[in-house]
């Protein structure tokens, strides 16, 4: 079994339990010019990611981005093996016509749409999977996924240092304003 | 029943003298309890996980091993029958060369609706912001997987030689052969595996946060693994909560147009033909409110027994039951007025053939089959007018059970009627089962019952984020629409209202 050492400063964590305050905190960490932050909670909080002052997700794009290709993938895919690899006459029907091709064409649209959309939201955008968090060790942020909501102020912030961040989330409100160093694993 | 009703009275007790519980009712003094609360017993969200998750962390009883093990004997019969279907040939069914399609089709159209309501509730309702979805989508969802793996089945075998089901795909081959693009059967291909895969990401995207939940609550090493691995290092940031709460209502935005279209092209299968009593134009939308009447059965029959065996009362509720008998009541009025169409239109199309086949199937060799599918759809769903009976959850668990009796029988009339008498006399035929189609058939509802029982046991089985941030009290004061009724806003993001004042009058 191993054992854990403590290493440089990482962050400075901080608790909530009410979503108006931790909103205002949120829009206070902001104001105060961190960049580097995030607030862990059990479910969406609305309104939390504006407060922090998050821009649009850019998934929009990337779903239509998905959409467009599995339309135009359809449509190719119906044309060229129909009316142009392999010409087929079956009851003298049209070798291709957008009125039979229109399942595939709905069909294939929403499939690569779907698989762009959780492939670039967890993949990319979310940069998940990733099986370890630096932050893990500590109770408050795994209580994040039950009913706490937990602000982490990052260490490699150009405006961090663990007075000014302890005194700014004991200023916002925050229970248990605590210093969390690096967990080093020993044998 | 009785307990249960004065269980709420409680609450709303509660609710009045103490404003600011988690109590179902808005926090603000003036407000009157109008609404029954989604969640009894004055829950926080604490509690929410402990009851949750403590349903995947207790040990197994041996009642569930026992259910289990039934199912899987059950399921085992179904496969053997399968493997022996596979050895000899199809020619061990009772088909023949008039009815070409039996059981095989009917249980693929029967498993593929009973998926549909899955999708209804985990996008439909979510995007018409019906709050109450949450205790039910998750379970719904995984029937809907479920239900596709076992339409899968019948439609994968039915083909003669499953070895060679990979032909139903387009890929280039040495005979430089194509799929037929125009036959329905080929649509049938993509939108049911179309089908399968989002609700599949749509399920897996749902579990993502409860698993990171039940992970850090995991005390053996395989459990921690497992649910390590599955919830992907989901911590509940809110940078990925901001992306994953649009991909959710894309995703429901994705399935909703998808379950319509779903049983639509499994209609096409038959209405695309020229055969009299399928080729019609009511069947896309009259095979979707069929598939949500029996969906909607197959989530109560499975809820009411989950919510008994893992003592869920306070989150499956008389009002979700209620709800759904509405729904129930609602799809099978719709499917009724779609019999009655069709027998309509046959008079008045003037078609003689079409007249013979709707005579036909009310009166001929296959009435008994007609009848039972009228009893159990049309007139049986008429007690949900009876608010009474919609609250009573034997009553519920009976008629759910009764409906999907009902609208099997609805695809076997639809499909055996209009074979066994097409336009040849010299050709007419009738077609029985023989055991191994029935032992199949049987054996789908031990697959299902098998997975639905793993999932239930090991996994969460009602979706802990999305309920939690319907709690009153869960989201900042400006978000709370409750005085609205029931169109909350959770999981919906760039819906942000300036919150200044409502945070300044907080602190």
């Amino acid at each position: 079994m191993s054992t854990l050492a403590q290493g440089n400063v990482i962050a400075v964590m901080g608790d909530f339990k009410d979503p108006n305050k931790v909103t205002a905190a949120a829009k206070g960490i902001h104001e105060a010019g961190f960049t580097k932050f995030d607030i862990h909670t059990p479910y969406p909080v609305h309104g939390l990611e504006k407060a922090m002052g998050m821009p649009k997700t850019s998934l929009p794009k990337f779903a239509l981005a998905g959409a467009l290709f599995g339309l135009a993938s359809a449509f190719a895919l119906q044309w060229w093996t129909g009316a142009y690899e392999y010409k087929l006459n079956i009851g003298g029907k049209p070798l291709f016509a957008p009125q039979f091709g229109t399942p595939v064409f709905f069909e294939l649209t929403v499939l690569c749409t779907g698989l762009t959309v959780f492939f670039t939201m967890f993949g990319y955008l979310c940069r998940l999977p990733n099986w370890h968090s630096k932050y893990q060790y500590d109770a408050g942020f795994q209580a994040a996924t039950d009913d706490n909501f937990c602000v982490v102020l990052e260490a490699d912030d150009p405006r961090f240092t663990t007075e000014t961040a302890q005194a700014l989330l004991a200023k916002l409100g925050a229970a248990d304003v605590r210093v969390v160093h690096e967990a080093i694993e020993q044998d | 029943m009785a307990m249960e009703a004065k269980e709420q009275v409680a609450t709303a007790t509660a609710g009045h003298t103490n404003g600011a519980a988690l109590n179902g009712y808005h926090d603000s003094p003036s407000a009157k309890p109008v609404r029954e609360p989604l969640v009894l017993g004055n829950k926080t969200i604490h509690q929410i996980t402990e009851d949750i998750c403590g349903v995947a962390e207790q040990k197994a009883t041996p009642k569930f091993w026992a259910a289990l093990l039934a199912s899987m004997l059950v399921a085992g019969a179904g496969i053997g029958a399968l493997a022996y279907t596979i050895a000899v040939g199809i020619g061990v069914w009772g088909l023949n060369n008039t009815i070409g399609w039996g059981w095989d089709i009917t249980n693929f159209v029967f498993w593929v609706g009973i998926g549909h309501a899955g999708t209804l509730i985990s996008a439909v309702l979510f995007l018409f912001r019906q709050k109450w979805r949450t205790a039910i989508n998750r379970s719904a969802e995984a029937m809907t997987i479920f239900a596709v793996i076992n339409a899968a089945v019948f439609v994968l075998t039915h083909t003669g030689r499953p070895w060679l089901d990979y032909w139903l795909l387009p890929y280039p081959n040495q005979m430089k052969m194509w799929v037929n693009f125009r036959s329905p059967l080929e649509w049938d291909v993509f939108a049911v595996s179309t089908y399968f895969t989002i609700s599949l990401l749509f399920w897996f995207t749902g579990l993502v946060p409860d698993l990171a939940s039940l992970r850090n609550r995991a005390k053996s090493k395989i459990a921690k693994a497992g649910y390590t691995i599955f919830s992907l290092g989901w911590t509940g940031s809110t940078r990925s909560w901001h992306h994953y709460e649009f991909a959710y209502m894309i995703f429901a935005g994705l399935s909703t147009p998808l379950v319509l279209s779903v049983h639509s092209i499994v209609s096409f299968d038959f209405a695309v033909s020229i055969l009299p009593g399928w080729h019609t134009t009511i069947f896309p939308p009259y095979f979707v409110a069929g598939a949500i009447f029996s969906g909607f059965a197959m989530v109560l029959t499975l809820m009411l027994v989950a919510r008994e065996i893992l003592d869920l009362h306070d989150y499956i509720t008389l009002k979700h039951i209620d709800n759904m008998n509405k729904i129930i009541l609602a799809t099978g009025m719709i499917v009724g007025y779609a019999y009655a169409m069709e027998f309509f239109i046959a008079w008045y199309s003037g078609n003689p053939y079409e007249r013979f086949v709707f005579i036909n199937r009310a009166t001929g060799d296959y009435a008994w089959s007609y009848w039972m599918m009228m009893t159990c759809n049309v007139f049986s769903p008429q007690f949900f007018w009876s608010a009474k009976l919609r609250r009573n959850v034997w009553f519920t668990f009976g008629l759910s059970i009764v409906v999907n009796i009902g609208m099997w029988f609805e695809r076997f009339t639809i499909i055996s009627t209009s074979l066994h008498h097409g336009y040849l006399p010299s050709s007419w035929h009738y077609y029985t089962p023989t055991w191994v189609e029935i032992t199949i058939f049987v054996g789908t509802f031990g697959l299902f019952m098998t997975f639905f029982l793993l999932f239930a046991k090991y996994l969460p089985i009602i979706a802990l984020g999305e309920i939690k941030s319907i709690m009153p009290g869960a989201q900042p004061s400006h978000h709370h629409h409750d005085d609205h009724g029931e169109h909350g806003d959770y999981y919906q993001s760039g819906h942000y209202v300036d919150n200044e004042d409502a945070v300044k009058k907080h602190n």
